[in-house]
């Protein structure tokens, strides 16, 4: 046992901190560290930069383009550019529809997607949800009726995150409507400009516009787009989920957004002092840094496990669960820093130019709208009731 | 960055829990709770054939210190077994205080011995006015005939009644909580002027106050430096925070298993209470508390004995906080899910509650290590 980093592991984090230092744009920078809101462009940008590096699949196989990267060196990569400030990598691509390809897709496939994910040409979103289908994902409606050389789609797919910048949609649809719920699924690739696609958006609590709904309406899609085989899409999506929540921990962004806190609370005044001093702030932040420390030892368990090329299990619901919490807990703590100037609610002062009159400290306009945010964060990706069904189920065995 | 264990390892955790699991069953401990000593000399017997007791006895006075991973692992089995023998008292606090204390003279008469299981040594630091404070200490060491002369009170001494021999600090110089002045003297418990008064704990192990009244001691009796000895104390007190913390992940592990047992087998509206969802969820709280513990617990075992002060008393704390809320919480749901049977003396749950209860209180509390680590992060 030893929960030191390798010298190899360690200059590996120097080469990707000279990196950072030296090619992540300031302007990319700030929008992450002040909490403000990032531009679509940062993002592609973002992936573009790291794609000239050869960066671009930092959790891909060398065969597709990819780094190579063992886990905990991706884990020591985020860690990285979480702390830099860089944008969030699309995880759509990269994390979701890229491992599926590569493991069900056929070759025609993997030839024409993989490489435009890590170029950043295509950006994909997911098409799981239903206004019906939730947590209980198998009960999806959305049909795929095969007609010659193509299905035709139809149905509503719901809580699309990003879908109004995507170029393509990747989506669980009914094919089989006799099958039990599981059977009768497949996993199908929609070119989101295919007549008969209607992308509208819904506005969030924080003002945002993130999600949306997209609409089908007799949406041909060649049967080429199906990946692996007809009704199997549920294992597909079963496998997908398993590499989804194995990166949820989000223990790179939650020590940045620690350290945020703390330059908040150093800032702040109670009683004429600051609030970094108070016993009781004191004693709620280093709540949550403990929490963070003791989650990290947990994510580095999962990840040797992985390492020792044990697929992710059900212990990846854990970290999702506490990582989740913990990002609402800094939230939380962040918006209670900054008192009665966490209400003020400016959204222009939320994007990166804002040239108006500030109304309290700077570090204070987006962190209610980041505190509302972030309540997505327990319900998303199977809630966090779902991931303690998973957990009693899986590992407890009740 | 790893988590595997050596070879050696894992043959020396499979020994102790084999051994525990054939020798220390809940009716073999029990029998030995209600025995007059309240705990086993022929347990102990093996624990020193089985060089348990010098994991933390440098190999040339016969044990195999630094060990770490292997005190963590022999710890998170005699959680799980509840041993109640003065493992952390003699053979983690006290040898790392002779250890660090003891010139070669005193370490070669008492460590060889510790090791062996010959002799018991035992701490005895704590003070009523203190609470888990290391450095206020009140009993007091003055020069006296060729030695010295102590007089004082120390509180709650755990398995005191079993010493061959006590290890007593006193301050020799400065005021009640300087961190200077602090010295620790070896003290028979026999001795002319001490008197100890006995009594079980709440989860079966023994303790006593210790009541020193002009106890002459000769010179020799002084361990380390005169007015020096906080350093060490803090040391050995981190070492055992980092033994505790193992130990309870073994606790906390049994009282999980044995609750999700029992959700299983117990029947109730027709079928095993386990089916219901607000007590599935419930032991998943409980899963990943156990687990977010034990991840401490590795943290603290490779942080123990490290140089750098300020993180090993940063990472210890932390560590202590996380486990003392597990051990609050997972103590607390188990007896709960057990329903009736629970509060009982009965099951295994209840005394595994106990030593949670125990453990959360011990070498600081929850909020002693909360405030720990925020000092400790300034």
């Amino acid at each position: 046992m030893d929960l030191s980093f390798t010298p190899e592991e360690q200059a590996f984090r120097e080469e990707v901190r000279r990196f950072l230092e030296q090619r992540l744009p300031a302007s990319l920078r700030r929008h992450v560290l002040e909490g403000l809101h990032a531009p679509a462009a940062d993002t592609v940008e973002w992936q573009r930069l790291l794609h000239r590096q050869g960066w671009g699949g930092p959790s891909w196989p060398t065969e597709h383009g990819g780094t190579g990267w063992d886990p905990v060196r991706q884990y020591i990569f985020e860690e990285e550019c979480a702390a830099a400030g860089a944008p969030r990598l699309l995880p759509f691509g990269l994390k979701m529809v890229g491992p599926v390809i590569m493991r069900f897709g056929n070759e025609a496939q993997r030839r024409r997607f993989l490489p435009r994910i890590l170029s950043g040409e295509d950006w994909w979103c997911q098409g799981y949800s239903e206004p019906e289908a939730g947590s209980d994902l198998a009960s999806l409606r959305t049909r795929a009726d095969r007609q010659g050389d193509h299905y035709l789609v139809n149905g509503q797919k719901t809580w699309i995150t990003l879908a109004q910048h995507a170029d393509w949609i990747f989506c669980l649809v009914r094919t089989d409507h006799a099958a039990r719920p599981q059977a009768g699924i497949s996993f199908l690739l929609i070119d989101m400009k295919t007549p008969g696609v209607t992308v509208r958006p819904i506005v969030m609590l924080d003002g945002g516009h993130e999600i949306n709904e997209v609409w089908f309406e007799d949406v041909a899609v060649p049967v080429e787009n199906l990946v692996g085989e007809e009704n199997k899409g549920w294992t597909y999506a079963k496998f997908l989920l398993g590499h989804e929540r194995a990166n949820i921990a989000g223990i790179g962004s939650s020590k940045r957004e620690l350290e945020r806190l703390k330059r908040i609370a150093a800032a702040e005044l109670k009683h004429g002092r600051s609030l970094a001093e108070d016993p009781f702030f004191a004693a709620r932040l280093a709540q949550v840094e403990i929490d963070l420390m003791a989650l990290e030892i947990t994510n580095l368990r999962v990840l040797s496990a992985e390492a020792e090329q044990r697929t992710p299990g059900p212990e990846a619901s854990l970290l999702k669960i506490k990582g989740s919490e913990i990002q609402q807990a800094l939230a939380e703590l962040m918006m209670q820093a900054v008192g009665p100037y966490a209400l003020p609610f400016r959204v222009e002062a939320l994007d990166g130019g804002f040239q108006g009159e500030p109304v309290g400290p700077a570090h204070a306009a987006p962190l209610a709208a980041t505190y509302c945010n972030l309540r997505k964060t327990t319900i998303y990706g199977g809630s966090n009731e779902i991931q303690k069904n998973i957990i009693a189920q899986l590992i407890l065995g009740l | 960055m790893h988590f595997n264990l050596t070879e050696e390892q894992r043959a020396l955790a499979d020994t102790v829990q084999r051994f525990l699991a054939q020798q220390y069953g809940f009716e073999a401990r029990r029998k030995i709770l209600r025995s007059p000593e309240g705990w086993s000399r022929e347990i102990w017997g093996k624990l020193a054939e089985l060089g348990l007791l010098g994991l933390q006895v440098p190999p040339e006075h016969g044990g195999m210190a630094p060990a770490a991973i292997e005190t963590m692992l022999t710890l998170e089995a005699m959680g799980r077994a509840l041993l109640v023998e003065p493992y952390l008292a003699s053979a983690v606090l006290g040898s790392a205080l002779v250890g660090a204390l003891g010139s070669p003279a005193q370490r070669e008469a008492l460590l060889p011995a510790m090791a062996e299981g010959r002799r018991i040594v035992v701490p005895a630091h704590g003070e009523a006015g203190a609470r888990h404070d290391l450095s206020r200490v009140a009993t007091v060491a003055r020069r006296g005939g060729a030695g010295w002369v102590l007089s004082g009170r120390k509180a709650v001494v755990v398995h005191a009644p079993a010493a061959d021999l006590l290890l007593v600090s006193a301050r020799t110089s400065g005021a009640v909580d300087d961190q200077q002045g602090i010295s620790v003297f070896a003290v028979p418990p026999g001795s002319p002027g001490v008197r100890l008064i006995p009594y079980p704990l709440i989860d079966g192990q023994r303790g006593a106050d210790v009541v020193l009244t002009e106890v002459s001691l000769p010179a020799d009796a002084l361990l380390g430096a005169e007015g020096a000895a906080l350093t060490a104390l803090e040391a050995a007190w981190d070492l055992g925070v980092a033994a505790l913390c193992a130990e309870a992940v073994g606790v906390l592990q049994a009282t999980l298993d044995a609750t999700t047992e029992y959700t299983r087998t117990r029947k109730q509206f027709g079928g095993p209470i386990a089916r219901f969802q607000a007590l599935q969820h419930r032991m998943a709280d409980m899963l990943m508390s156990v687990e977010q513990a034990r991840s401490m617990s590795y943290l603290a075992a490779m942080v123990a004995t490290s140089d750098d002060l300020r993180e090993r008393r940063r990472k210890l704390s932390a560590a202590k906080v996380v486990v003392g809320q597990a051990c609050r919480f997972v103590g607390q749901q188990a007896v709960q899910l057990h329903g009736g049977m629970g509060v009982t003396d009965e099951l295994a749950v209840s005394h595994g509650f106990k030593r949670l209860m125990a453990i959360e209180a011990s070498l600081g509390d929850t909020e002693h290590h909360l405030e720990r680590f925020i000092t400790e992060s300034r």
